[in-house]
């Protein structure tokens, strides 16, 4: 928005709102990126230590929701306000279970321990890679209000599903040939299971942010392109 | 373009909820041309001497269905809605030009009585204002006998317009007292009979709410909704929660500028021009 | 700042003392004046001055009622003459006062409010009593009525401005036509003020002598219809005060003393019809 509010606090009740809802999305993605961090390491100590993030995560979700409902009582918000309110009282749901995602992955990093199979092909990073760009994308079409951007990060979750759907097949022989590897299969699939997940969360915020954007066709709205 | 996963789908925007009393799945396919209109403009300019207020607004109002006007004051939309009722030119050097259209009658043609054209489009305004000498049954039949006319059974018709009003119950033991006696919100649903006891077609609604407090407000809010089963109602307000509240559609005034009518819903939500974005938001000024 | 203090409430004190004693001082003309009046009149109060004639000069008794008359038809007619056009007038001036003609038509009342009344009776004199060649009471109407009507236009005009321009507003909102909203609306909204000021008016003239030196002039007897001299009570006290005779004094005294009561009479009235109409509201 290029014009401000002509009421400052109710300007800066905003601004407080987005800075907290980009802090925690700062706070997810890091979250994630410890993740496949201790991942690709086998790094037990920071599967553990990461874990403990998420609490983080819980509580800007807490304080998120009280400010938007507080503007939602005191400010009566209307057109591109409130869907700016409304997307961003959805929008933290998805990120918080987007942290519990990534407390999964977490969990199932500290299981594997410091097992890992000989197996040079490891098809988890593909899925994390894209799967933590949608996250970083959607959050930064909220932040520009970019609707072009939104529309990509949804068109990349038909590639996740894809990626994961090719996961099972490709993990079968191996479990089948070697009954050692199962235990850390499993672990995979339930690792590649909470990628996906997270990948579906993601789109669900692009998707939001893409109704927050054009719910209106107002001309020179600010940095945003549409279409 | 929704997920894989079925776990959080938002809602379209399609699917919210009408206006309630309307058929809930048609709402969204009435738009400001579907609508039969009750009133026209066409190109009204309206002038204080030499000042043009109004520049030009050519404008629908829906029928029996409520139209709020909004914008910053000083806008025109007072002056517009005066003009719906020739209520403008008793202003010494006051005028208007443009066609006016009450169904398909043009009210500013030469040989058209402005007094007639009050009688089928009524007027309620800010401040209450109940004839001090006269009683509250007075008050309701003052439309009436001011123009001359006797009803044949008096009393049925006080009857039936505080009733319409949902006043009846409050002041049907004290009909005798004078009208200016009763609250701020009774005053004006006093006002609202006394209008609606000449049976207009078309209610004209100044800023109603204005010099009442919440709960009166809301009172008066209700009635409005009663209402619009039966009249056409414009309602101006500055007040854009009340006109979200009550409005069926609602048209953006701006310097004399008609910038934008919609569906109140769509108004509120999704504007189209960016001054009413602007406007509503709170980014004026 | 003790002593800052104390000062103060000396100078209240003192002012405050100041303030009872002058309006004591001012209420001394009106009290001696009821008083007195009502101690010298009251003697002279009985039926007979209520109903009989004056007798000639020497014998005792008689009365004044041709004279009580004579004021009530006066003032009747100061009200037929004065009332109409003061209130027509008042009502032009409100709708159309700030008009160049308008603006004039006040400043003419405002300067006929200040004309000395026995100029008003000198002007009615060459008039009315020249051209019909005798005084009459109708003559004295016509210069109680000019009288009367700087301050009925006035007063009117300033109640109809009082009337809040809603009320107008309301009515024509009803399709009510403009003449038929002022007439009955804002007029009738203003009346019980008008009416007040009216009284109020009435009551300044019903004592007025000056006027009624050249035209109702003065009569003995009963006068009959509106043509002929009157006795006035103001006539008959300047009269008989100026006599030599006590009889006469005495029932000069009795008719101030009647004159003072019907003046207090419609004061009061006036007062009155205020406060009811206050607390109707």
């Amino acid at each position: 928005m290029n014009r401000r509010h002509t009421d400052r606090e109710y300007e800066g009740e905003l601004e407080s709102l987005r800075e907290r809802v980009l802090l925690m999305g700062a706070h997810v993605e890091e979250v994630l990126a410890l993740a496949m961090r201790a991942y690709v390491d086998r790094n037990v100590l920071l599967a553990r230590g990461t874990i403990e993030l998420d609490s983080t995560i819980d509580q800007l979700e807490l304080e998120i929701d009280e400010a938007a409902i507080q503007i939602l009582a005191r400010r009566q918000p209307v057109a591109s306000d409130l869907r700016f309110i409304t997307t961003t009282l959805k929008l933290v749901t998805d990120l918080e279970r987007i942290g519990d995602l990534g407390v999964n992955i977490c969990e199932r990093v500290a299981e594997l321990g410091a097992d890992r199979s000989e197996n040079p092909h490891d098809p988890i990073p593909r899925i994390a890679d894209v799967a933590q760009g949608m996250v970083h994308d959607a959050l930064d079409a909220f932040v520009a209000g970019d609707a072009v951007k939104a529309n990509q990060v949804i068109d990349r979750d038909k590639a996740v599903d894809a990626y994961y759907a090719q996961l099972y097949p490709e993990l079968l022989p191996r479990m089948m040939s070697n009954p050692n590897v199962v235990f850390e299969s499993t672990r995979l699939l339930s690792i590649g299971k909470s990628l996906e997940r997270l990948a579906d969360h993601a789109t669900n915020i692009a998707e939001m942010v893409v109704y927050m954007v054009k719910g209106q066709d107002v001309r020179h709205s600010g940095p945003a392109s549409h279409q | 373009m929704s997920g894989a996963s079925s776990q959080s789908k938002i809602s379209r925007p399609n699917q919210r909820k009408g206006s309630s009393g309307d058929d809930k799945s048609r709402w969204d396919e009435v738009s400001v041309s579907t609508v039969v209109p009750k009133m026209r403009t066409t190109d009204l300019h309206a002038y204080f001497g030499q000042a043009e207020v109004l520049k030009g607004i050519s404008l629908q109002i829906a029928e029996k269905q409520v139209t709020a006007v909004i914008g910053p004051s000083g806008c025109g939309k007072s002056t517009f809605v005066r003009c719906l009722n020739r209520m403008h030119e008793v202003i010494p050097g006051a005028r208007a030009t443009g066609q006016v259209l009450l169904d398909k009658q043009d009210i500013y043609q030469g040989d058209v009585d402005a007094v007639r054209v009050r009688r089928r489009v009524g007027m309620v305004f800010q401040k209450p204002n109940p004839f001090p000498t006269m009683s509250i049954r007075d008050n309701v039949l003052a439309g009436l006998r001011l123009n001359g006319e006797r009803p044949d059974d008096p009393d049925a018709v006080v009857e039936k317009m505080l009733q319409r009003v949902a006043l009846w119950d409050e002041v049907k033991d004290i009909l005798g007292r004078a009208g200016t006696g009763l609250s701020g919100g009774q005053q004006q649903r006093l006002c609202i009979a006394r209008s609606l006891a000449l049976e207009p077609e078309v209610l004209l609604m100044d800023e109603p709410c204005s010099a009442l407090d919440p709960i009166a407000t809301a009172r008066v809010e209700e009635l409005i909704h009663e209402l619009r089963k039966s009249y056409t109602i414009v309602i101006v307000t500055h007040n854009m929660q009340q006109a979200a509240r009550v409005a069926n559609f609602t048209a953006f005034f701006y310097l004399g500028k008609l910038i934008e009518h919609d569906r109140t819903d769509v108004i509120f939500t999704r504007p189209k021009e960016q001054r009413t974005e602007d406007y509503i938001t709170g980014r004026f000024g | 700042m003790l002593d800052r203090y104390a000062r103060r409430r000396y100078v209240d004190v003192f002012v405050r003392s100041a303030c009872v004693v002058a309006t004591l001082i001012a209420l001394i003309p009106l009290i001696s004046v009821l008083y007195y009046v009502t101690r010298r009149g009251i003697g002279g109060i009985n039926l007979a001055f209520f109903t009989e004639l004056p007798k000639p000069v020497g014998e005792s008794g008689g009365g004044m009622a041709n004279a009580i008359q004579g004021t009530l038809k006066l003032v009747f007619l100061a009200c037929v003459f004065g009332i109409p056009p003061g209130v027509m007038a008042g009502m032009y001036l409100a709708e159309f006062g700030e008009s160049r003609f308008g603006k004039w038509v006040r400043f003419s009342a405002d300067v006929m409010s200040g004309v000395p009344s026995i100029t008003v009776g000198i002007f009615v004199y060459a008039l009315v009593v020249l051209q019909a060649k005798h005084f009459s009471a109708f003559a004295g109407g016509v210069a109680l009525a000019v009288l009367m009507l700087p301050t009925v236009t006035r007063t009117t005009e300033e109640l109809l401005k009082l009337v809040p321009e809603s009320l107008r507003e309301a009515a024509l909102g009803l399709g009510v036509p403009q003449w038929r909203a002022t007439l009955r609306v804002m007029l009738r909204t203003a009346a019980p003020g008008i009416a007040t000021g009216v009284m109020l008016a009435v009551a300044r003239v019903a004592g007025e002598t000056a006027p009624l030196l050249f035209t109702a002039f003065s009569n003995p007897f009963w006068s009959s219809g509106f043509n002929e001299p009157t006795a006035s009570l103001p006539m008959n006290i300047y009269n008989y005060a100026v006599s030599p005779y006590e009889e006469w004094h005495r029932q000069a005294w009795a008719a101030a003393l009647v004159l003072l009561i019907l003046v207090l009479l419609l004061n009061i009235s006036a007062r009155l019809l205020v406060r009811n109409r206050v607390d109707a509201r």
